[in-house]
């Protein structure tokens, strides 16, 4: 796969919703796509519940791990507290999936996968194929958790399609 | 991990680190945890490399140099404060040299994500007198470990690896490579002069020195780390590290010298590309010290202006270097700053200390986070073990009525790491009022991620080592008041310790215990480990005994 445009994808939310899992995700997404990837995120104090973000680039040929503000094509934000933080990291016309858009879900959703569910929201908007989606998520999360997560994904995913089906409509 | 070479893997750059670690046959890791280090031992012990912890980054520095000395190739990481704990150790085990290959990784930490300052290590390289490596991705990370290893021989020099948060923790692609030249088996060879630094052998010791430092200056000309893309004429960037990416984004015709081997520099390879370009821009993170010594040796080249030297760079930011944008740069908005857990076992200690109105000489650690409301019950934190100076020094001084309200309190890691020192202090040098020492012990290091210590009594990778008991090392320096209370479990019973030991004019240590609460489940599945381990063990011996 090639992809000359580095495509530039912002994670956040808050330390223990699984920000930094689901940008391990993405990244992995990519990389099993054959691109080249980056992956950015501060640890440390941020694990004590503060805010967390993480910077996911993929493309060709990706230099810097971080993200410009103003530059991002999709921003991801798990609590719905932290999206006006981080929206200036969007591009004009980028693309914003919050938690919101999961109340179009078509099943029920368990609360300790909404950052996967999110996910697949996510990936109604990348060039990236669906069964590498569930690789990465088998690949990164315990075999007991696959099921719930492959769920959440597909449920996210359906939500965020209804969504745009809806705005052509 | 145990990947097939030329196989991509996607891997952070401490992984990357480990890897190339292990890969060149590494035998010996240390260092003592620190963000942005931290996960490089974690992985080259998962990997099955001999890693520990050590009490702090001193020890750690002279158990590698041993290691070097005996010939075996030996990896130490720290955090970029660690090393001005190592500080005494490098500035002379650049004068002894080494046999095996000695890599020192400093992860240092622009923006202070996870610090208390954002110190530029490359100083350290300079002032000490050693080879630097600074890679710019996973990759680069990986290449120059194991290129460091192979210097540190060539040139008997222990090799400074500088990472910083970026590099440490963005993941990206690694492929693996031979390595050039394998390790030798270790032996000791005797060698004198070299190695005992009494004035008579250090004198030539420091002309030895200078004379590898010429020679590796040489050898920088033509290396592999000392990169050049050649792309337009109209302008040139020279840079290291990290920041060599942003340039390749900020300036994508620009042509780029990046100097992965940062010092000695190679001022001929540096000269020949100031005269390629029209015109060269010096882009470096934190100080000027590239653009400093450049425009000393009389190049034509720019630098940034003082507002770059705070924080990390990146691409935005190059780009303003570059242009001469003084404009103000956009406000990033704050998040939600960090807290101490629900159910930290801190937590009360901190609103007992805020309620009883002391006057408190913090430390590193979770327990820093006591300084932020609503307990707002820290009034000093500088560097690992620094409470108990610090306190002692206010009680030294203080009007009595002050001096009897100041207390301090430091972490069970951080006391390993250097508070005993601290405490000798106390016992030797007591202030009129006393003094009161309050030790945090929550069964872990915390903050950089739940690591072991001495004081736990496992190992890196959670096995049965030895184990220090604080209470008994602080009765036998000599004090006599020292008590144990559960935080959580006893709220009246620590605040009413704390209250009588700030009355007397004693010296007085009281070990506030109780596990993280993060770690908790943790801790007992490692107990339960080392007990089934020990269960096992009798059982085999009592089978061969029949």
């Amino acid at each position: 796969m090639t992809q000359e445009k580095v495509m530039n994808v912002v994670l956040a939310g808050l330390g223990g919703q699984g920000v930094v899992k689901a940008s391990d995700i993405l990244a992995d997404v990519a990389f099993r796509a054959g691109l080249d990837v980056k992956k950015s995120e501060i640890h440390g104090m941020s694990q004590r519940g503060g805010s967390v973000a993480t910077d996911v680039r993929y493309g060709t040929v990706v230099n810097s791990p971080m993200i410009t503000r103003g530059e991002a094509d999709c921003l991801v934000v798990v609590a719905p507290d932290q999206v006006e933080v981080n929206r200036g990291v969007l591009k004009p016309g980028g693309v914003l999936i919050e938690p919101a858009v999961l109340a179009n879900a078509p099943g029920k959703l368990p609360a300790k996968s909404i950052n996967v569910a999110l996910l697949g929201a996510l990936s109604t908007h990348l060039d990236l194929p669906v069964a590498l989606w569930e690789d990465a998520i088998r690949a990164n999360l315990a075999e007991k958790h696959h099921k719930l997560n492959l769920e959440a994904f597909a449920q996210g995913r359906a939500a965020a399609e209804g969504v745009s089906e809806g705005r052509i409509a | 991990m145990a990947k097939q070479l030329s196989e991509r893997m996607l891997l952070s750059g401490d992984e990357a680190v480990a890897l190339a670690a292990l890969n060149a046959g590494v035998l010996l890791g240390t260092g003592y945890p620190g963000t942005p280090s931290t996960e490089i031992l974690e992985a080259f012990g998962a990997l099955g490399g001999k890693a520990q912890w050590a009490p702090n980054e001193k020890v750690a520095l002279e158990v590698g140099l041993g290691a070097a000395f005996g010939g075996a190739r030996a990896l130490v990481t720290m955090k970029h404060v660690g090393v001005n704990v190592a500080a005494d150790v490098l500035f002379t085990a650049t004068y002894t040299g080494v046999s095996g290959g000695l890599v020192l990784v400093s992860a240092d930490d622009p923006g202070m994500a996870s610090s208390q300052n954002e110190q530029d290590n490359r100083n350290f390289a300079r002032a000490a007198g050693t080879l630097m490596l600074e890679p710019a991705d996973s990759q680069q990370a990986y290449d120059f470990t194991a290129a460091g290893f192979v210097l540190s021989e060539q040139f008997g020099l222990p090799v400074i690896l500088r990472m910083t948060t970026r590099v440490c923790h963005s993941k990206s692609i690694v492929v693996q490579r031979p390595l050039p030249q394998p390790a030798a088996a270790p032996h000791f060879e005797r060698k004198v002069s070299e190695r005992v630094m009494i004035p008579a052998h250090a004198r030539p010791a420091h002309r030895r020195l200078r004379d590898k430092l010429a020679r590796a200056a040489t050898y920088a000309e033509h290396c592999a780390q000392t990169i050049v893309e050649l792309r337009g004429k109209a302008l040139g960037i020279i840079t290291s590290g990290i920041s060599t990416m942003h340039a390749r984004d900020a300036a994508p015709d620009a042509s780029i010298l990046q100097l992965g081997l940062s010092y000695p520099l190679p001022m001929q390879a540096i000269r020949d590309f100031v005269a390629s370009v029209e015109r060269c821009v010096v882009v470096e993170e934190g100080d000027p010290i590239l653009v400093t010594e450049l425009l000393a040796a009389g190049l034509k080249v720019e630098g940034k202006s003082e507002r770059f030297r705070f924080g990390e760079l990146n691409v935005d930011r190059v780009r303003r270097i570059l242009a001469h944008d003084e404009s103000e740069e956009a406000k990033v908005p704050a998040g939600k700053p960090p807290a101490l857990c629900e159910g930290c076992s801190h937590r009360p200690v901190f609103e007992t200390l805020a309620k009883l109105d002391c006057i408190v000489s913090g430390d590193i650690g979770c327990y820093t986070l006591g300084v932020l409301p609503p307990f707002s019950a820290m009034d000093t934190c500088v560097c690992m073990g620094a409470s108990i100076g610090v306190g002692l020094g206010l009680r030294h001084v203080l009007p009595e009525a002050e001096a009897r309200r100041v207390v301090s309190v430091i972490g069970d890691s951080t006391f390993m790491h250097s508070g005993l020192t601290g405490l000798a202090e106390m016992v030797y040098n007591v202030p009129p009022t006393g003094h009161l020492l309050l030790i945090l012990d929550n069964g872990t290091t915390a903050m950089t991620g739940q690591q072991e210590h001495p004081g736990t009594g496992r190992s890196l990778l959670h096995d049965q080592a030895g184990k220090i008991d604080f209470e008994a090392v602080v009765r036998a320096m000599g004090i006599t008041n020292v008590s144990t209370i559960d935080p959580m479990a006893d709220a009246a019973g620590l605040e009413a310790a704390i209250t009588a030991a700030l009355a007397r004019n004693e010296l007085s240590v009281i070990v506030a215990r109780r596990p993280c609460i993060l770690a908790a489940p943790k801790i007992r599945q490692y107990e339960k480990a080392v007990a089934e381990k020990l269960m096992a063990g009798t059982a085999c011996c009592a089978a061969v005994a029949e």
